[in-house]
């Protein structure tokens, strides 16, 4: 940065040692784990709990709750950034790969965007490169208990490489389309796509 | 519109001890736009090193100060950028700002109420910028603001609300203090529950729109209880700061 403007006094004592390069542009390191919500949280019973995924797929397919838990699942350990400026490093996850949802069905060649859709009409898109070959999963559990509900439990896509807005919480499916859709925040100033590495905050940047 | 987006240098104009903890900066802004109540703006202090914090605020002030904004900072202790604000920035400290920035928990006086605000600590903030827009505007929509602090000495903007209040017979305001009463106390002693939510829907009446903002222990019991109490969930608008605040 050429045109850097340095703040009288400040020394930045919160620099953290050795994790520097984990840490993207603007993010500091916090070891909690704030919750951040638009609204209420909803509260789905698990009886009527589905997941689902539809759109321009071959044939559409949903999981119950408990054929969800049968999936074959895996942990992640993985680093998240939130847009309101905290990075948690190796939060452990155990969850259902994106990639293994999608054996179930065969895209449509014309399918380029998903969007996720969770309980209490909260969406994200995403381009469908960003939610494959290992980069999405759909977790319900967090640190080794069941995920709770204030943190988008039973069940949080989580798409760690994206500001964790992408990680739609109580999630129920991912519809996928022709042509992009922004979601909920994407429509309210922040940005389309949200890489933190590239401080893909808000809308015009 | 402008892109609320570029940094730029503010200069602090004046700075107001509000309780202990939480002191209240003036900026005066050189490419100022109006914001909506609620909104915020990022603040990023840099080094002399090029190391980069960045936090966000929530505006405090009205959006009609024409040039200046207002921002109300809790000194977390730890925290590089609050603690900034409390043991260095003096008048006429530069600082880089950008915004406004946010287009969800917000409320102008056009869209209408009631209007309940539920808050704990500093997350008044952003309530209270939605307060003083609305007298302001001179707006008589009927207000709720219930109001969660530890102690009588931790309420922020105490003496400013008493007089909204008293100026206002469509303005409620309920305190409660959750750790300590003084002797003659006459708001709530206790942490929100249902009871106290019956009490402030009833002063405002009609189904109201919703702003939260605290800890999220403090949001999920409000919210939960307002929609036990048929409280429309799309008409509740929540911002929470969990331990790590901002």
């Amino acid at each position: 940065m050429t045109d850097r403007f340095v703040t009288r006094g400040f020394e930045g004592r919160g620099r953290v040692p050795g994790s520097a390069n984990r840490i993207p542009p603007g993010q500091h390191e916090i070891k909690d784990f704030p919750v951040l919500s638009a609204g209420p949280t909803p509260h789905t019973p698990l009886e009527s709990w589905t997941f689902a995924i539809e759109g321009l797929v071959d044939q559409p397919v949903s999981w119950t709750w408990p054929e969800f838990l049968a999936l074959p699942a895996q942990e992640y350990v993985v680093d998240i950034s939130c847009v309101t400026k905290w990075t948690h490093l190796d939060m452990r996850w155990y969850g259902v790969s994106v990639d293994l949802l999608l054996e179930h069905v065969r895209l449509d060649p014309k399918a380029a965007f998903a969007i996720a859709f969770g309980d209490g009409g909260y969406t994200t898109n995403l381009p469908i490169p960003d939610l494959v070959n290992g980069q999405a999963f759909v977790a319900y559990q967090y640190d080794g208990q069941p995920l709770s509900p204030p943190h988008g439990g039973p069940a949080r896509m989580v798409v760690p490489h994206l500001y964790f807005w992408k990680s739609a919480k109580w999630v129920r499916g991912i519809r996928f389309v022709e042509l992009d859709k922004p979601g909920f925040w994407e429509s309210l100033g922040y940005n389309n796509h949200g890489d933190p590495w590239k401080e893909e905050r808000y809308s015009e940047e | 519109m402008r892109a609320p987006l570029a940094w730029q240098i503010a200069t602090v104009t004046s700075i107001r001890q509000e309780t202990a903890t939480v002191r209240s900066f003036t900026f005066a802004v050189p490419d100022w736009q109006p914001h909506l109540a609620g909104q915020h703006y990022d603040i990023r202090l840099t080094a002399a090193d090029g190391y980069q914090a960045q936090r966000s605020y929530s505006i405090a002030s009205e959006p009609m100060r024409i040039g200046e904004i207002a921002l109300t900072v809790e000194r977390i202790e730890g925290g590089e950028v609050s603690t900034y604000f409390h043991d260095v920035a003096t008048v006429g400290e530069r600082i880089e700002i950008r915004g406004p920035i946010g287009g969800y928990f917000v409320w102008e006086a056009a869209m209408g109420g009631p209007l309940l605000l539920i808050a704990g600590g500093s997350g008044v903030v952003p309530l209270m910028s939605m307060l003083r827009h609305r007298a302001g505007a001179g707006a008589k929509i009927p207000t709720a603001l219930l109001f969660s602090s530890r102690r009588r000495d931790d309420v922020i903007y105490f003496d400013e609300l008493e007089s909204l209040r008293a100026a206002d017979p469509t303005l409620h305001v309920f305190h409660t203090l959750t750790r300590e009463q003084p002797p003659g106390w006459s708001g709530y002693g206790r942490r929100i529950d249902r009871s106290m939510l019956v009490d402030v829907l009833a002063a405002i009446g009609g189904p109201p729109r919703v702003f939260v903002c605290g800890p999220t222990l403090l949001v999920e019991a409000a919210t939960e209880g307002l929609v036990g109490l048929a409280v429309d969930p799309s008409q509740i608008r929540t911002e929470r700061f969990g331990p790590t605040g901002v």
